[in-house]
């Protein structure tokens, strides 16, 4: 059924992707690893901005920029250029930005997502390179702050801005734009998400064809889907009680979950954009064939193989390729054990018990679970069991032998509950005889006799038919 | 050595070799403190120490380097680490980079000792250093005089002897103007042929580092110490120029262009007569002249100094008090920054500042910032043209000699003017070298000879053989010897 958005809401989005994973910064050989470390340890002259510095583009920096841009199906440019945006802000050492603009690496892509109504498409405007500032540490909230720290460890660091067109209808579209966009920025291997400031966003957010507010600020996909939520409230109030919606820069602020006005349309900035002197016009047109190369295999193509190639429900090789961590995990499952049996083990049991307890398939070992697909398979657990032992070992840990062993959850083996049954049957012939008179409940006594016998290991329903089956003979 | 003495380097080194470079150091810094032209804005508290540690060397044995002991002067906008560096501007005042500039690490590498920092039009912007926080410098050759600018410290000081040799930039002329107007040799570089790292920046695309010195050779001898690719400068290009083996007395054949264009109004009649002696000279020793057209000269100018302002009001919006230098107190940060700057930054910086940003703003910037760099590659495209005919081209560095202190000061437009054959040059990023081809009224006139890109063999063939063959650099301001 076709969503025909009532609201008229579009949601346009800037995604700001910091590229931690290469080893420097974008213009200068600083460490990108500072999150652990004291502030301002990670700064030479020319992230700090110092009289005289000077940039040099990092190679890598470029190669991950199209590599970005390759995925989200965009056009690469054939030559690059860098531009200076000048405004004043004490994280900002320069006084300007070193960004891209008329001439981003990389423009005009998609990406499809699951919308409202099956798939949807979201238009990639552009994709470009810059620097991130450094970061300020305001004491209280930033209405109301009496002090400011400056931090430059993050000065300089690679960031690639990703512009969407506003094609997104409703907040959970752009939650589902985010975490696509998430999934294919881990994919490719160029930053680690789950860092302190790793990914951020800004949203462009309008109802109705009117103006547009641009919130700033947001830093999760959880706040960015609340922000949005509150904006277009917001905005729906403001029509209904006859007012108009303003074009302006509003602040998230995430702990209070409300959008706070920043400056209005006549408050922007001229940025006064003008080409970077100091680095020149970079080709990169007879580099994309071999960044081509190095492209790993992308979310939906890996979907598309799992279906084939592990014969999979096009909903499990969703939920398995979703994260490449858990593709990954999966395969790497898959090749030890019969893959068939394997994915529900692994795309609903575990990847369930991994989401209850807010973790990743980095704390279950990939040979744990095996271990217990094989013990399962092999008849020596039940099913039931094995859910437990994952539980176990996710909990508390251990390895599966020692918690089945300790638990006693080793199914017996036929004979001993065979055995435990003819002497059963022999030492209570009187309800043998009740049962065969009639009285149904003689026979689940029967069988409590076996499980006592075989101490709880043996399968119940297995033992009731096997009672069953000598008393018939 | 109690008076102050020209000194070629080779002149230095054997005063070195008979004493120390301790010794030869001391007598500068005595001749520094007895100055009265104001050419250094800090004195290097080290320089004794470090002339010691050349003296000794590694092994006790001396420093071998090319420039082992011999002094050097450093315009205050090339970064010294431990040496304050203030561009002559009071935001600055205090400020010690942490670390060296390029050509001060390629300097010190071969042996070099930083007698101290000199004074300058505030951040290289000017014509006569009378825009410097520090007051200005007065030209050697009559004190009432300026000695051109921005970097009038670093010709002032090696035409009044107080350093053998110094180092300047050039973003529109300022070296080769205070080379010309204290009667000394200043090379701009092509744009590219010297890393600009650690090089505060006034305009980027414009400015290259240059030399100074008494004579052609010097010239030669620094450019190989300094010139050359540098990875951490984007805009330095690897090109090797043997710069001394370009030193050779030999100009037959040589084809000479004369751009008309740079004789032009209000051109000083004994600078013309000088500069066409010079030319006439040349002739003598078997070069040929032609004159060339370069029309697009008379838009050069308002093109230079759109592009240099706009660029200039992008560098200069770091100096906001938050990190180092002057730091005025205010309610916020905006106020604080805003206090500081205006305080911290003097008249023609705070202009030139206003309107670069006014010419890269919104409704504003195609109408001047683009037009000026569509006008800056038909001035390109005239050196092109002119010198795929000629080998050099040859006019006066500065339409007139030196004026005084105070004359033009007030009229920011007229100082401007004074740039008219300069600043082409920049635009174009080709090499130019400035030498004294006379005096009028007692004061020098700079011929200027310009080369292609990467050239700078041919202009130094050429500046080498006038300094052989003429007795101009055998000219000293009184009390110099």
């Amino acid at each position: 059924m076709a969503y025909h958005n009532p609201d008229g809401v579009m949601i346009g989005l800037e995604i700001h992707v910091q590229l931690n994973k290469l080893n420097t910064k974008m213009f200068c050989g600083c460490s990108t690893k500072y999150h652990n470390d004291e502030p301002n340890s990670h700064v030479c002259p020319v992230c700090l901005g110092l009289p005289g510095s000077l940039p040099v583009i990092n190679e890598r920096a470029v190669e991950a920029a199209m590599k970005i841009g390759l995925a989200l199906n965009c056009d690469i440019v054939p030559q690059t250029q860098f531009h200076r945006k000048n405004y004043f802000y004490p994280d900002l050492p320069k006084g300007f930005q070193t960004t891209q603009y008329d001439f981003p690496i990389a423009s005009k892509g998609k990406v499809v997502i699951e919308g409202e109504d099956g798939e949807h498409v979201i238009g990639i405007t552009r994709a470009h390179m810059e620097e991130d500032p450094g970061r300020l540490v305001h004491i209280g909230s930033i209405d109301k702050s009496k002090g400011t720290m400056i931090d430059y460890n993050r000065s300089g660091i690679a960031l690639i801005e990703i512009v969407s067109e506003p094609d997104m209808r409703s907040p959970k579209e752009a939650r589902r734009f985010l975490d696509k966009l998430r999934n294919i920025i881990e994919y490719l291997d160029v930053c680690d998400t789950t860092l302190e400031g790793a990914m951020r966003f800004d949203a462009n957010v309008s109802i109705g064809g009117g103006s547009r507010a641009e919130v700033k600020n947001i830093s999760s996909h959880k706040g960015a889907e609340k922000a949005l939520l509150f904006e277009i409230v917001r905005q729906k109030n403001m029509l209904r009680r006859g007012g108009t919606v303003v074009q302006e820069t509003r602040h998230f602020d995430e702990a209070r979950g409300v959008t706070i006005s920043l400056r209005t349309k006549e408050q922007e900035h001229d940025y006064r954009y003008f080409p970077e002197p100091d680095l020149v016009p970079m080709r990169v047109a007879d580099r994309t064939a071999k960044v081509v190369e190095t492209l790993p295999e992308l979310p939906d193509a890996k979907r598309e193989r799992f279906t084939k190639e592990y014969d999979m429900a096009d909903m499990h090789a969703k939920a398995l390729t979703s994260e490449i961590r858990t593709a990954d995990y999966y395969e790497e499952v898959a090749a030890k054990v019969d893959a068939k049996v394997c994915t529900p083990w692994v795309a609903d049991v575990l990847k369930g018990e991994l989401n209850y307890r807010d973790l990743t398939v980095e704390s279950f070992k990939v040979d744990d679970m095996v271990e217990i697909i094989e013990m399962v398979t092999q008849d020596k657990i039940t099913e039931k069991s094995a859910v437990e032992v994952i539980r176990a070992i996710l909990d508390s840990g251990g390895s599966p032998l020692d918690i089945v062993k300790e638990k006693g959850l080793i199914k017996v083996e036929d004979d001993v509950v065979s055995t435990a049954v003819s002497e059963v049957l022999k030492e209570n012939e009187a309800a043998v005889a009740d049962y065969l008179g009639g009285k149904e409940q003689s026979l689940n006594f029967l069988v409590g006799q076996v499980m006592k016998k075989t101490r709880g290991r043996a399968d119940a329903v297995q033992a009731r038919e096997m009672v069953l089956e000598s008393i018939n003979k | 050595m109690s008076k102050a003495k020209w000194m070629s380097i080779s002149k230095v080194r054997e005063s070195i070799a008979a004493s120390s470079s301790e010794e030869v150091t001391a007598s500068y810094l005595d001749t520094i403190s007895k100055s009265k032209i104001n050419g250094y804005v800090t004195i290097n508290e080290g320089a004794i120490a470090r002339a010691q540690d050349i003296d000794k060397g590694k092994d006790g044995e001396g420093h071998d380097g090319i420039l082992a002991g011999v002094p050097i002067a450093i315009k205050d906008n090339i970064s010294t680490k431990g040496i304050q560096t203030t561009c002559s501007s009071k935001i600055l005042q205090g400020y010690v980079p942490p670390y060296n500039a390029h050509v001060i690490e390629r300097l010190l590498d071969a042996g070099a000792v930083i007698l101290g920092k000199t004074n300058m039009d505030e951040f290289a912007m000017g014509t006569s250093t009378e825009s410097s926080h520090y007051g200005t410098t007065l030209n050697p050759w009559d004190h009432e005089r300026v000695p051109g600018g921005s970097s009038g410290g670093s010709a002032a000081v090696v035409a009044a002897g107080e350093a053998p040799i110094s180092l300047g930039s050039d973003t529109g002329g300022s070296v080769r103007c205070p080379a010309a107007f204290c009667g000394v040799v200043g090379l701009k570089p092509t744009y590219g042929g010297i890393s600009r790292y650690g090089l505060i920046s006034y305009a980027n695309s414009l400015e290259q580092i240059g030399p100074i010195a008494t004579n052609v050779s010097d010239i030669a001898t620094i450019m190989d110490v300094i010139g050359g690719h540098d990875p951490r400068d984007s805009t330095s290009i690897n090109k090797e120029i043997a710069y001394r083996d370009s030193l050779v007395d030999d100009v037959s054949g040589l084809k000479i262009g004369v751009p008309d264009e740079y004789f032009g109004e209000g051109i000083d009649e004994g600078v013309e007569k000088a500069v066409w002696a010079a030319i006439q000279k040349f002739e003598d020793m078997g070069a040929a002249w032609e004159k060339v057209s370069m029309p697009h000269t008379k838009y050069a100018l308002a093109s230079y100094y759109i592009i240099a302002m706009s660029e200039a009001s992008s560098n200069l919006a770091r100096f906001d008090g938050t990190r180092y230098g002057l730091r005025e107190e205010g309610e916020n940060w905006h106020v604080m920054a805003s206090r500081t700057r205006a305080k911290g930054f003097g008249e023609e910086v705070k202009r030139r500042i206003l309107l670069g940003t006014y010419a890269l703003s919104a409704g504003y910037h195609d109408k001047y910032y683009l037009k000026a760099l569509k006008v800056r590659t038909l001035v390109k495209q005239d050196f092109d043209k002119a010198l795929s005919n000629v080998d050099v081209l040859m006019a006066p560095t500065m339409p007139a000699p030196a004026f005084k202190i105070g004359e033009k000061i007030e009229d920011p437009l007229a100082l401007y003017l004074t740039d008219v054959n300069t600043v082409p040059i920049n635009l174009a990023g080709v090499p130019s070298i400035s030498m004294p081809c006379g005096l009028v009224d007692g004061l020098p006139v700079g011929l200027q000879i310009i080369g292609n890109h990467f050239d700078e063999s041919t202009i130094m063939r050429a500046a080498y053989s006038f300094e052989q063959n003429t007795d101009h650099l055998t000219k000293r301001p009184a009390g110099v010897e």
